[in-house]
């Protein structure tokens, strides 16, 4: 899998969005309250405007959640789905921390339409980075 | 069958032809008026002297009907089926309905003709008028009507009388008890009452009235004089043209409202239904109602009506339900507190029979559907202890006795259609949309039919906004993590988070970008800028009062050419500019701030603008300096944060061109002061704002605001509007008079002071912004790519402007 840097872990703020251009495709990187990575596709689906990263990061039953800054769809921060309109969902991307503290991202995904693979290992060790970033 | 003539314009016709337009009637209906304009709501007539504008009272009238306004009928040709006008010309009928109403009696005492009637909105005008130059009055009879005319001559400043025949005020809701209690509430403000006097003559000089002489030759100094001593029939045409009338008036109908001639109808209080003249709104409605079914093919009968009252005047609440004797009587006095309840029960003392209320009606509220039927408790349990509060309603009993709706059809209404809350009752099934005295009875009709009113905010909070508010203010939380660690589950959601975001804005005003409370923000907020449908915002410098000198307008022309935004005048005074990407922003606003502008806030649930018409400094019209006074409002509560938008306007004079009543708080000039009414919007459901006080000073009325916005902001739901906010409010506007202007609650002080924060601490977002590197970090497009324009951002060009191309 190949990975692009897209900026240091400390320029994400808990519970937000940033956008980064990652060969052309607008990638959209929440990190949670508790520390999670996620990247889905900027694009929101209804809409057609690249706006996802500008939603408010929540929970839905516990699950990590973006609502769309438009028409307010709530999306899944793990599977992409929408919670609110079963036709919705959007991609998720790879994210890890990777070395020298930089959030990665790959474009490289699980299943091509689906859209759908679980980034465990990423939101562990971001986690893990975080908690001794915070601690350095 | 398909040419309807009514004669009369007053509420019952309205009713009429409101119903025949709901059915469907496919002929032409035409109504026949003397008065100058379609008919208006009489009940709500008084409200016309506190600056209800004469259009405002008046009904619309319903597409298709034909309207002949000015107009008198002069007389019934039954032979050629068609009436005279008093103009010379003739109107034909296959069906004729007579509403003519009722006039005023005035007994026929030597200076009579020097005297005024209170039934008309010229009637008003020519009172007002005559009391400009007056200092005391008399109102002749006591009735209801009599005290209501007797409160407004008081309203315009005369020392005022009343003078009532029978030995007490009110004789046909109240009885002796009740009548005395009533009459000390009312001399305690100031009014003289003169019982079981009659009148002997009108004491004038040929052109001014001086006083009233009464049967004992004592003289009651007056300039005013104004007989409410009862109503007559208008039965006039129908006498003349031969149809039956009753031994003491009224047009003789049938149960299907029918006259003499099968041709011919008479409804409202004209009409002499089962022997009785009615003169109440309610009973015309239903007669109304019945005639035009019956028109229509129908078989709806009238069968009386429950002639029950509950009102206030003066400030006093007088109610009378079912009958005004019986068997057995139990009575509740208090007068002291000026209170008075009795309730008449059968022999066996078992059934309900009636009541009177002066002084607290809440027992006509809770008993009166129970007329007629098995006492619900033991009468002194019912008086006393309030326990009616909490009792079960027959399917049968009548709730709402205005629009003739049963507890049945409420339940039927919440449980198949899904009705969950009190607007929706009204909208369903018309309960509670007339006099309001049944809005607590349906309220407690959804509590008890286990509707699950959740007030949830979402799932990650159990409480209202309401409460939260409370939360957030009682143990001084200031931050979004505490308040659902403590009091919440999970980590919010796009509905709580900016909730709460706006009541921590509400109590602390600090930076909405600061911190953690960034993350709360909605769309907007987060960007201090409108998001429009491709992701780029749209830019609102605050113009206060939409007052803006040339050289500020020329920078925003600057701005927006250099940007390449598209720009346009907003309705409310002030100018958008639309196209800016995120990283945009901060440039756009560093120039708009550096000429001397602000945030406007269009993107907050927060004050927008206050509008103001031009006024008295440039309009030969105007009363007061709107302008100022907007300006003044502008800058006092910019930045303000609530539950919903806040937007107002400021008009100069009654001739509203600021449409200050479509607002949140509206403000209209008054030669004394200022106007001001509270709960207008337009939008999805336009409202037209109430009148809340009248003739403030300008101090007043800023008082009045501070407070009304506080405790909206204080008890709203989340994104509740001023208007829907005080439909729901128990108790409605005399509710919200009573807390803010005679602080019922005593949270005034606390009320006032949170506004006195509020001003202290309020500083320009954007200035804040553009100070603070940490947020001005946020405003990129690419965190990896800074400076990148958006390639997914396209705009094509129209008429001269740019306008967003979407990818599909
Ligand atoms: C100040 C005031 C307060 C009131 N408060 C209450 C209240 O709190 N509760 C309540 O239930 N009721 C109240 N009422 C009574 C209520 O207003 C009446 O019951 C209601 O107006 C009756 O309507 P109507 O259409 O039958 O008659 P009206 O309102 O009298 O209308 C009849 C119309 O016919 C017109 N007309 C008559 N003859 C002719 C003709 N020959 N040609 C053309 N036009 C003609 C008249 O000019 C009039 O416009 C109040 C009334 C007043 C005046
Ligand atoms: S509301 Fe009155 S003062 Fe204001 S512009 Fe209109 S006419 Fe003039």
């Amino acid at each position: 899998m190949s990975w692009t840097p897209i900026c240091p872990v400390g320029a994400l703020r808990p519970e937000s969005g940033v956008c980064a251009l990652v060969d052309g495709v607008q990638v959209a990187v929440f990190l949670t309250y508790d520390g999670d990575l996620y990247a889905l596709s900027n694009l929101d689906p209804y809409t057609g405007a690249y706006v996802l990263s500008r939603g408010i990061v929540g929970t839905r039953q516990g699950e990590p959640t973006v609502a769309s800054p438009l028409h307010k769809q709530v999306y899944s921060l793990v599977t992409g789905r929408c919670f609110d309109d079963e036709e919705l969902s959007v991609p998720v991307y790879p994210v890890r921390v990777g070395d020298g503290g930089y959030v990665e991202v790959s474009l490289e995904r699980g299943i091509a339409d689906g859209g759908h693979l679980k980034t465990g290992l990423a939101h562990a060790s971001g986690a893990a980075a975080l908690t001794a970033s915070a601690g350095g | 069958m398909n040419r309807i003539v009514v004669v009369g314009y007053g509420p019952t016709a309205h009713r009429l032809v409101e119903t025949l337009t709901d059915k469907g009637f496919g002929g032409t209906v035409t109504v026949i008026g003397e008065e100058p304009r379609p008919a208006y709501d009489r009940v709500h007539l008084t409200s016309y002297l506190s600056g209800t504008s004469a259009e405002d009272l008046t009904y619309e009238v319903p597409a298709g009907i034909v309207t002949r306004l000015n107009t008198r009928v002069t007389g019934i040709d039954r032979e050629t089926r068609q009436v005279t006008l008093a103009d010379g010309g003739a109107e034909p009928y296959d069906v004729l309905v007579l509403a003519t109403g009722s006039a005023p009696f005035v007994p026929p005492v030597p200076g009579a003709e020097h005297a005024f009637v209170y039934r008309t909105i010229e009637d008003l005008d020519a009172i007002r008028t005559a009391a400009k130059d007056a200092a005391e009055g008399v109102v002749v009879g006591g009735g209801l009507l009599g005290l209501e005319a007797a409160d407004a001559l008081r309203a315009l400043g005369l020392k005022t009388h009343i003078v009532e025949m029978s030995p007490w005020l009110m004789p046909r809701q109240v009885d002796e008890g009740g009548g005395s209690v009533l009459k000390s509430h009312i001399e305690g403000l100031g009014l003289a009452v003169h019982a079981g006097a009659g009148v002997q003559e009108i004491v004038h000089d040929g052109e001014q009235v001086t006083g009233l002489r009464k049967p004992d030759g004592a003289v009651l100094d007056a300039q005013v004089v104004v007989f409410s001593a009862g109503i007559r029939p208008r039965d006039e045409l129908a006498r003349a043209a031969g149809l039956e009338v009753g031994p003491r008036g009224g047009i003789v109908v049938d149960a299907g409202m029918r006259t003499s001639d099968p041709a011919i109808y008479a409804v409202g209080e004209c009409a002499l239904a089962g022997g009785m003249v009615y003169g109440l709104v309610a009973p015309c409605n239903t007669m109304a109602e019945v005639a035009a079914d019956r028109i229509m093919g129908g078989s709806a009968t009238f069968d009386g009506a429950d002639l029950s009252t509950k009102l206030k005047l003066l400030g006093v609440e007088v109610a009378q339900f079912g009958a005004m004797e019986g068997a057995l009587d139990v009575t509740y006095m208090d007068p002291v507190g000026g209170v008075y309840k009795k309730l008449f029960i059968s022999d066996d003392a078992r059934t309900l029979l009636g009541g009177i209320c002066v002084g607290d009606a809440s027992p006509y509220t809770q008993l009166r559907p129970f007329v007629g039927k098995e006492l619900p408790a033991s009468p002194s349990d019912l008086l006393f202890s309030g326990a009616g509060a909490n009792l079960d309603l027959p399917d049968e009993a009548q709730v709402c006795s205005c629009n003739n709706v049963c507890a049945g059809d409420v339940r039927t209404a919440i449980a198949d259609k899904g009705v969950t809350d009190v607007p929706g009752l009204k909208s369903c099934t018309r309960a509670g949309t007339t006099c309001g005295s049944c809005v607590p009875l349906l309220k407690q009709l959804l509590e008890k039919s286990g509707v699950e009113v959740s007030k949830a905010l979402c799932e990650h909070f159990t409480y209202s906004r309401a409460e939260l508010f409370d939360i957030v203010r009682v143990r001084g939380i200031t931050t979004f993590s505490e308040l659902i660690t403590r009091h919440g589950t999970g980590r919010g959601c796009d509905i709580c988070k900016p909730a709460v975001a706006s009541i921590l804005a509400s109590l602390h005003n600090g930076h909405v970008l600061e911190g953690e409370r960034a993350t709360l923000q909605d769309t907007n907020d987060k960007f201090l800028a409108n998001m429009q449908k491709n992701g780029t915002y749209s830019v609102v410098p605050r113009i206060p009062g939409g007052e803006i000198t040339p050289d500020k307008l020329i920078v925003i022309g600057e701005v927006a050419r250099d940007f390449g935004l598209y720009t346009k005048i907003t309705g409310g005074q002030r100018i958008d500019l639309f196209g800016a990407t995120v990283d945009q922003l901060p440039e756009i606003w560093r120039r708009l701030v550096d000429a001397g502008f602000e945030s406007g806030h269009a993107y907050g649930k927060a004050l927008r603008t206050v509008k103001s018409c031009v006024g008295s400094t440039w309009c030969r019209y105007g009363v007061q300096d709107s302008v100022g006074m907007a300006i003044a409002l502008e800058l006092r509560y910019r930045g303000l944060r609530s539950p919903h938008k806040l937007k107002s306007a400021v008009s100069g004079c009654a001739r509203e061109c600021a449409e200050a009543r479509s607002k949140d708080f509206g403000i209209i000039a008054t030669e004394q002061g200022w106007n001001l009414y509270v709960g207008g919007n337009g939008g999805f459901k336009p409202r037209h704002a109430d009148l809340l006080a009248t003739d403030l000073s300008s101090e007043e009325l800023i008082r009045t605001i501070d407070r009304f916005l506080m405790f909206y902001i204080r008890t709203a739901d989340r994104l509740q509007r001023t208007a829907a906010w005080l439909e729901s409010l128990d108790g409605g506007l005399d509710y919200l008079r009573e807390v803010i202007m005679e602080d019922s609650l005593g949270i005034c002080a606390d009320l006032d002071a949170q506004m006195e924060h509020h001003i202290a601490t309020y500083a320009d977002e954007w200035a804040a912004t553009l100070d603070d590197p940490e947020k001005l970090s946020r405003f990129v497009s690419f965190v990896n790519a800074p400076g990148t324009p958006d390639p997914s951002i396209v705009f094509a060009s129209e008429r001269g402007q740019i306008k967003p191309v979407m990818a599909r």
